[in-house]
């Protein structure tokens, strides 16, 4: 590692102590970066320093660090998670930037996304809403036949397609409505595709509309920012879906 | 009822008016275009023709098409005012990815597109703004009213002919984001079709553009008298 070459960075990073705190954007200076550090330990350099410095390090969601588990969520130049197609800021990778870079760093920022502190926001909303019925109901007993019921490869890759959210909330974070259309689309359609999931798909989708304005999300302009910035690239044919899935709702 | 009240539910009813304004462009435009020639009597024989229409069917159309819009710029103001609400605070730098002008400036669109409309109709429907050359309309013997004879004299001012032509600017970027949203909204669209309906929701738009351009240009470069 000695032997690369460094960077050193311009962060200009939003503080904010709580929810009521106004907040501001606070500048610091990366030293020592590498172009194999992830935009996450470019972080943890920064950090590091601070805390030595007897500073407040920056706070900010991460748990898995590999891509999967939803949790980091910045906006990094303007663009959740950094920009870099299907990829969430855990695994964006400082080779994507250059010496003397200057970077903002801003939390996810929706009306319905209340800040906690610094980066990190509170997306309990998403969780309501999946709790509204983004689930199948099903009765307890014997382990039902592994073939009992048979699902064409492609309907199963659709549901599948759906299913791959990972729940970060960047679709919101870029739709400049605040809108999780992206997010409830793909919940609603993970189901409303597969015979388990059609017999309650009228209920779900209404409810799931519901709890989505509800919780304070905007309403969908079809800018598709949504789709640009989902790390799993998920598509707003599922937007279109759950459209469709609601207007048929309306007549059952 | 959830079709007024919803999210998804508005943004049906903004498509559904949405398309069915667009179908009477097209109608309008279809109108417009036996300034061409191919109507036997041109312009004046299609105006004659939309006016011997019985009145209740007359009405009963002008009136559906003002509650069309009444609808779909209330909603729109409603949706526009909520959206706004839901994102307070802006991104330091703005990154947009996939929004264009076009989806980013709806709103304003459609106010000038209504501004444009008020205008037009009292320019030449009720013959309120230039009555000079709304006077030229003034039916003959047999009542049929000179629509060419009003509208050419009004294009041959530079300035409204201008004025036209700007107003289908603002409709082509209206309706170039509109037409595919609307499909979209209506859930009629899927990863093969959309890239299909953006390209078609542009052509369409541009289509719109260049038909309702040329009357006003064709009369001010005088090709038509």
């Amino acid at each position: 590692m000695s032997d690369h070459k460094t960077m050193t960075l311009t962060l200009i990073v939003w503080r904010q102590k709580n929810a009521n705190d106004p907040g501001k954007f606070e500048t610091y200076t990366a030293k020592g970066i590498t172009e194999h550090h992830s935009f996450l330990e470019m972080l943890d350099v920064v950090n590091e320093d601070l805390i030595l410095a007897g500073k407040d390090p920056i706070v900010f969601d991460h748990d898995c660090r590999e891509g999967i588990c939803g949790m980091c969520s910045q906006v990094v130049n303007g663009m959740a998670h950094g920009g870099q197609d299907r990829t969430t800021v855990c695994q964006l990778h400082m080779r994507k930037f250059k010496d003397g870079d200057t970077i903002y760093i801003e939390p996810w920022r929706a009306r319905a996304f209340p800040i906690i502190r610094d980066l990190i926001v509170d997306r309990a909303a998403l969780d309501t809403i999946v709790q509204a019925g983004a689930y199948v109901s099903c009765h307890t007993g014997g382990v039902p036949d592994g073939n009992a019921i048979l699902i064409p490869k492609p309907v199963a890759d659709e549901s599948m397609d759906a299913a791959e959210c990972i729940g970060c909330g960047a679709c919101v974070a870029g739709c400049p409505n605040g809108a999780a259309m992206l997010f409830t689309g793909s919940k609603v359609s993970q189901f409303a595709v597969l015979p388990q999931g059609k017999p309650e798909a009228a209920a779900r989708v209404k409810a799931l509309e519901k709890a989505m304005t509800d919780c304070g999300f905007g309403n969908c302009t079809n800018h598709y920012e949504c789709q640009a910035a989902c790390p799993k690239g998920i598509n707003v044919k599922f937007i279109a879906r759950m459209n469709r899935e609601f207007l048929k709702a309306q007549f059952s | 009822m959830q079709l007024f009240s919803s999210s998804i539910g508005r943004k049906i009813v903004m498509a559904i008016t949405g398309q069915c304004m667009v179908l009477f462009a097209i109608i309008h435009l279809l109108g417009n275009s036996t300034a061409f020639g191919w109507l036997t009597g041109g312009l004046n024989a299609y105006a004659h023709h939309l006016h011997s229409l019985p009145l209740p069917l007359l009405w009963g159309f002008r009136l559906g098409l003002l509650a069309l819009a009444c609808i779909h710029i209330w909603f729109g103001i409603q949706l526009t005012i909520e959206n706004r609400a839901c994102r307070t605070q802006q991104y330091a730098v703005k990154n947009m990815q996939k929004a264009s002008f076009a989806s980013e400036t709806m709103i304003w669109t459609g106010a000038l597109l209504l501004l444009f409309i008020i205008y037009h109709l009292l320019h030449f429907t009720f013959q309120v703004i230039n009555p000079e050359t709304g006077a030229l309309i003034n039916p003959d013997a047999l009542g049929h009213p000179n629509v060419l004879a009003m509208v050419v004299a009004a294009f041959q001012n530079v300035g409204i002919a201008l004025l036209y032509v700007g107003a289908m600017v603002v409709l082509f970027l209206h309706l170039s984001h509109g037409i595919q949203s609307s499909f979209q909204s209506m859930g009629w669209s899927n990863d093969r079709t959309q890239p299909c309906l953006i390209k078609g929701s542009t052509l369409g738009a541009l289509f719109m553009f260049l038909g309702y351009a040329a009357v006003p240009l064709i009369i001010l470069v005088r090709i038509l008298k």
